[in-house]
């Protein structure tokens, strides 16, 4: 049989009578035996990702909170109405949200594309190089906050020095002002998302065919053009699956902000998922934070499939 | 960069003789990148990269109060001090364990999916993949108000069995779609040669397909296990007691402490940094190449 790694699988069902070659003394049958493989796997997804999904959903629509007893039951579209008519930190919590998405991702989406394009040249120490770039990539969200508590903190951190060196002077931390808050936040998020496009866009650069360069570059192709005509297309598809799974990911972070800022100063860096957990787990209401969850995910739906169709992901480029 | 250059590299891709491919990395195409085009920025970033590292360093080695930007004279009281007093070696044994479960639990399921998708048209086949994808969308973090729901009706809350259920769970989805994507490229017919000689399809997949399947797993394996070493929240929230709690938990608790102790708090960020440096380290050269087989060609 030929060999077949890509394509068809080859364990797809063959023609009756023909030759088969067949695996002997499994005692299943191979028609019941990938049933029986992903069983484990289906089982759990229902479980723990389907079920709870539907019980959101189920949630949303009840008064339930752990500090009013009395109160709980159906309560119908109730904390829907509440969501979207009474509660300013909702509306706060959702503009953080997308600010805080939007420039984490664009972001790093442009210096990940730089650095991987860096680190694809051949140089000497590229290996070094290339693995103390990406070592932030595996470092948790709450080392990120306890790393930048150290840089950010008035008298621990860089600015202590610059201010002894001349440089600026002492301050108060930049974690503690409204102003400078989101900014300081964004960085220390940075160091860390940073790698992840890097590695990404690495992996599929390296499968760009060097005949296209010198092709490119015979024709007299500067590097500019060449990028733009070569590079940038080729990444296309891996760019807009990484820019969604990471919007996704940035969206529902929670580790860093929580740590780092805690949601303050005076509640301007709290994001979506953010104020579920506190209203959830901290104000114990359950129903209300499974209906701003439905919201959520509803939002997340929306905007998932509208970046699908805008991007024409996979669909025809050159 | 000279007229000379361009002439010496010959149009098309073909295979030159190697002395003219020694020649031409000596002399450089006309349009290789400048050096300190390289260097410069990539140096810049570095510094980015590596110094918020060490600084974390120093503060756990230099002694309290110390404001030298050179970690001498060492001290190793910061790490014997979150060690012991702040039960950091009770949070360690606690995230190893959890790590090391949530790792086999899953290699192992997304093993035998990753096979069922690679090898087997089945009816259910596009759903199922549909449903991986989809699952990569789904938020943990707007899930822990139900699971919470669910963990406390099993019983599970306080236990570390619940902390590796749901990190398993939204480890699955990536880890068999890299799995799969692996197996694919371990060619049918080895394995088919193998029945011929009298293997079954489970001998033929421990002979043949697992040895070559070794850096694909590893790769899997390490995330899975690095994901649950660094999450925080799944054991924040479904983990009660002090003495159950993770890393990360505890590191939190150094941050959330009235009195910040620096010392204290950068050498809690090595220890719960070492077992990932040590991974990773070990890995690194799998690491582009896992990611252009499994994930890229899906």
């Amino acid at each position: 049989m030929a060999q077949d790694s890509s394509g068809a699988p080859p364990g797809a069902p063959k023609k009756p009578g023909s030759r088969t070659t067949r695996a002997k003394g499994t005692g299943i049958s191979p028609r019941r035996l990938p049933y029986l493989l992903i069983a484990p796997a289906v089982l759990l997804m229902v479980g723990f990702i389907a079920y709870p999904m539907l019980s959101v959903f189920y949630y949303s629509l009840q008064n339930y909170n752990a500090t009013k007893p009395w109160r709980n039951g159906f309560a119908g579209l109730d904390n829907f109405r509440r969501i979207f008519t009474e509660d300013p930190l909702f509306w706060d919590s959702l503009v953080f949200s997308g600010k805080w998405v939007f420039t984490e991702v664009t972001l790093q989406l442009a210096l990940g594309l730089i650095l991987a394009l860096l680190v694809n040249q051949t140089f000497v120490g590229r290996a070094a190089a290339r693995a103390m770039v990406f070592s932030p990539w595996a470092v948790s969200g709450v080392l990120t906050t306890t790393i930048w508590l150290l840089l950010y903190n008035p008298s621990t951190g860089v600015g202590r020095y610059l201010a002894d060196a001349g440089i600026g002077t002492y301050g108060s931390s930049v974690l503690s002002d409204t102003g400078t808050v989101f900014w300081a936040a964004v960085l220390a998020e940075l160091w860390r998302g940073v790698p992840f496009f890097a590695i990404l866009i690495l992996a599929d650069l390296q499968s760009i065919p060097g005949d296209l360069y010198e092709a490119a570059s015979v024709d007299g192709a500067n590097r500019f053009r060449q990028f733009f005509h070569i590079t940038l297309p080729h990444l296309r598809d891996a760019i807009i699956l990484s820019t969604l799974l990471r919007a996704v990911w940035e969206f529902n972070n929670v580790d860093l902000l929580l740590t780092l800022t805690e949601g303050g100063p005076a509640g301007v860096t709290t994001t979506l998922p953010l104020y579920v957990a506190v209203t959830g787990f901290e104000a114990h209401d359950f129903g209300y934070a499974t209906a701003l969850t439905t919201v959520a995910f509803a939002i997340l739906l929306f905007c998932s499939i509208l970046y699908l169709r805008l991007s024409k992901f996979g669909g025809d480029h050159k | 960069m000279t007229e000379k250059s361009t002439a010496t590299a010959p149009a098309g891709g073909g295979r030159r003789p190697p002395s003219v491919r020694r020649r031409r990395r000596r002399e450089r195409a006309f349009d290789e990148v400048p050096r300190w085009q390289i260097y410069l920025p990539l140096g810049l970033y570095l510094l980015f990269t590596l110094v918020p590292f060490y600084w974390m360093l120093l503060f756990s080695l230099r002694p309290a109060g110390s404001t030298s930007l050179v970690p001498w004279p060492m001290t190793f009281d910061h790490f014997e001090k979150v060690w012991n007093d702040r039960s950091f070696s009770v949070f360690f044994q606690n995230s190893a364990l959890i790590g090391v479960f949530t790792l086999i639990c899953t290699t192992t399921v997304a093993l035998a999916g990753g096979y069922a998708l690679a090898r087997f048209n089945f009816r259910i086949k596009q759903t199922f993949m549909l449903a991986l994808l989809c699952s990569q969308f789904i938020p943990g973090a707007l899930m822990l108000v139900p699971l919470f729901q669910i963990f406390k009706n099993l019983s599970l809350i306080n236990s570390p069995l619940s902390v590796v259920i749901a990190e398993t769970v939204f480890q699955l989805p990536l880890s068999i779609i890299l799995i799969s994507g692996f197996i694919k490229n371990v060619p049918y017919s080895l394995e088919e040669a193998a029945w011929v000689d009298g293997c079954s399809r489970l001998q033929a997949f421990r002979i043949v397909v697992l040895p070559m399947l070794r850096p694909g797993l590893i790769a899997v394996g390490s995330f899975a296990f690095v994901h649950s070493w660094n999450h925080f929240l799944f054991a924040l929230m479904f983990l009660m007691d002090q003495d159950k709690q993770t890393i990360p938990v505890g590191l939190s608790t150094l941050i959330g402490a009235d009195s910040v102790d620096f010392g204290a708090l950068a050498a809690g960020g090595v220890i719960s940094a070492v077992p990932v440096v040590i991974v990773f380290a070990f890995i690194q050269k799998w690491l582009i190449t896992g990611f252009s087989a499994g994930a890229v060609k899906g």
